[in-house]
């Protein structure tokens, strides 16, 4: 029998601008996570510092050698944490950046790919993009890292499914848009969706963390929740609420689910290759 | 209306309560207020702004404020008191005749002509705004606006007036949706079923003053400003093109009031153009 792993949703509503009370309640849930015996604990999209940061990005911004940063992950101990901030690079260029932490070390930092800039939206006029997508081992098996907008594009999770992951990590910080309609809100009701559709197609387990809160009047919704290969919401937690929510993931069912659809087996990732590389030759727009 | 649009421009009420309220919930204790306080006329727009503020804050928290003016409709304050009643609010009664008929005393003396209903109007909502802001200070309480999506859009409000305030939750929301938000929360029948009246004046109804229905303005406005349909696209639709161009010009031409004042750039950095923080910055 393989082990259940336990993981905790810190579906949190951060202090917009103030890293020292952001981190201090990760902390806190860190130890509360651990408590319930969760073995890693997942914080949404910006958690340190808030979203709509704009001219606050120079003064949230930390390098991965930052304190407040080191002070999380040397408290990864025990249990393993995914959080979320305004990286600074040596070349000071300021990207969403979420770091995978264990065993007082860091074991991956993932780079947000998309910066959605247009409507509501406006993280290309202050950050910089990531440049991939890398998958890497971890207590969630082989896991890979993808910051909200990343996963409007469906050659994120595609790639990272190649590169081997059984488990993606979405920290998110996403918008209620859309009551009209009846049940989820509109915007919430693309994710429900979506997840599915990927964790099916691609056999993957989906921990999929979304803040809560208000900025300006923007709620984001929460929401958050585990999706399993079978392409299920395993578990959600209420939207708009905040609070510490814990899932379980059982690595059987990827077996499983692998066996019964074996869409990633049968992928063609040669035909792919053959076929961007024209399209990208033959002066595709990008 | 049309079934496709009304279908659209139906909310899901209680979605849209569990967030209005726990906005201004959230937006009042993060601001370090406990309480808000608000003008209520007797019309549907505060009613359901007392009704969403006493959902999420409590009804002890919520100061009333009634503001009438001589003219204003009996009706109207009837009205406003059912909503305290109903609700259990903390009210005041600030009669605004005194103030209002002395500075057009004054002003009419020395302009030498009486002033038109347009200007009496937005003095009379300024004097509110006035009243409103300086009790905020007495009751350390935040002004919940009460402007909805469709006076938004089309300016039918006075600026600094009653559109001005720290938190509207209902901002967002049409005429149309206004509504059944209103019906959903608990607003007492006779409020949902009578005629908006900005009650500037006797015998006022919007609807008059504008020249249209709000359930036709919402129509266009919606694929005005929702679909982001052309003037013309909705023309092609079956609507009358000169009522959808008059709705296009009103939201175009009243855009200075939606906005704070412009300011003239100098340096490098200019509060309003480069100078970028939400208002919610550290909190």
């Amino acid at each position: 029998m393989t082990q259940r792993i336990q993981v905790a949703l810190g579906q949190v509503r951060p202090v917009l601008g103030d890293v020292g009370k952001n981190v201090d309640k990760h902390l806190e849930w860190m130890e509360e996570a651990r408590r319930r015996g969760a073995d890693v604990v997942v914080f949404p999209e910006l958690g340190l510092t808030g979203y709509q940061v704009m001219d606050l990005t120079l003064e949230v911004a930390r390098p991965l050698s930052h304190p407040d940063i080191t002070r999380l992950v040397r408290e990864s101990r025990g249990i393993d944490v995914v959080f979320s901030f305004v990286e600074e690079s040596e070349a000071h260029l300021f990207h969403i950046a979420s770091v995978y932490a264990s065993g007082g070390d860091i074991r991956a930092v993932h780079r947000k790919v998309y910066l959605p800039t247009y409507g509501m939206f406006d993280e290309g006029r202050y950050l910089a993009a990531g440049s991939g997508f890398h998958t890497f081992q971890s207590r969630l098996g082989q896991t890979g890292m993808l910051i909200c907008e990343d996963a409007w594009h469906v050659s994120s999770p595609y790639l990272l499914a190649l590169g081997g992951a059984t488990c993606l990590v979405l920290p998110s910080a996403s918008p209620a848009r859309n009551v009209m309609e009846q049940g989820d809100f509109g915007s919430q009701a693309f994710w429900r969706q979506l997840l599915q559709v990927y964790a099916q197609l691609f056999g993957v387990y989906i921990v999929f963390v979304n803040r809560v809160g208000f900025e300006d009047g923007v709620s984001f919704f929460g929401g958050s929740g585990v999706v399993s290969p079978l392409g299920e919401w395993v578990y959600e937690a209420p939207s708009i609420e905040e609070g510490l929510y814990t899932a379980e993931i059982d690595p059987g069912v990827i077996r499983r689910a692998r066996y019964g659809t074996p869409m990633l087996r049968d992928e063609r990732a040669d035909l792919v290759w053959r076929a961007l590389g024209r399209l990208v030759d033959g002066g595709w727009r990008g | 209306m049309r079934p496709e649009i009304e279908r659209r421009l139906r909310l899901n009420t209680d979605l849209a309560a569990r967030v209005l309220t726990a906005f201004i919930r959230e937006e009042v204790e993060k601001a370090g207020f406990q309480r808000v306080i608000l003008g209520l006329s007797g019309g549907i727009d505060s009613a359901l702004a007392a009704y969403l503020a006493a959902r999420a804050l409590g009804p002890e928290r919520v100061q009333a404020v009634m503001m009438p003016y001589r003219t204003s409709s009996p009706a109207s304050l009837e009205d406003a008191r059912r909503v305290v009643d109903d609700l259990g609010l903390p009210a005041l009664t600030v009669p605004i005749t005194p103030a209002v008929d002395a500075y057009f005393e004054q002003m009419d003396a020395l302009l030498g002509e009486p002033a038109p209903p347009l200007r009496r109007g937005n003095r009379m909502a300024r004097e509110r705004m006035a009243t409103l802001f300086d009790l905020s200070a007495h009751f350390g309480a935040l002004v919940l606006g009460t402007s909805n999506k469709t006076e938004l859009l089309l300016g039918y409000g006075t600026q600094f007036g009653d559109m001005a305030s720290a938190l509207n939750p209902i901002g967002d929301l049409y005429k149309y949706q206004v509504r059944q938000l209103a019906a959903a929360v608990g607003v007492p029948p006779s409020i949902l079923n009578k005629a908006p009246s900005a009650d500037l004046w006797e015998d006022q109804t919007d609807e008059r003053e504008l020249g249209f229905g709000y359930d036709e303005a919402d129509e266009v406005l919606y694929q005005l400003v929702d679909l982001r349909l052309s003037v013309e696209e909705i023309a092609a639709r079956g609507y009358d093109e000169r009522f959808v161009r008059l709705l296009a010009g009103r939201v175009r031409r009243n855009q200075y009031k939606r906005k704070p004042p412009i300011i003239a750039k100098l340096s490098g950095r200019t509060v309003g153009v480069d100078f970028r923080y939400l208002r919610d910055w550290g909190l």
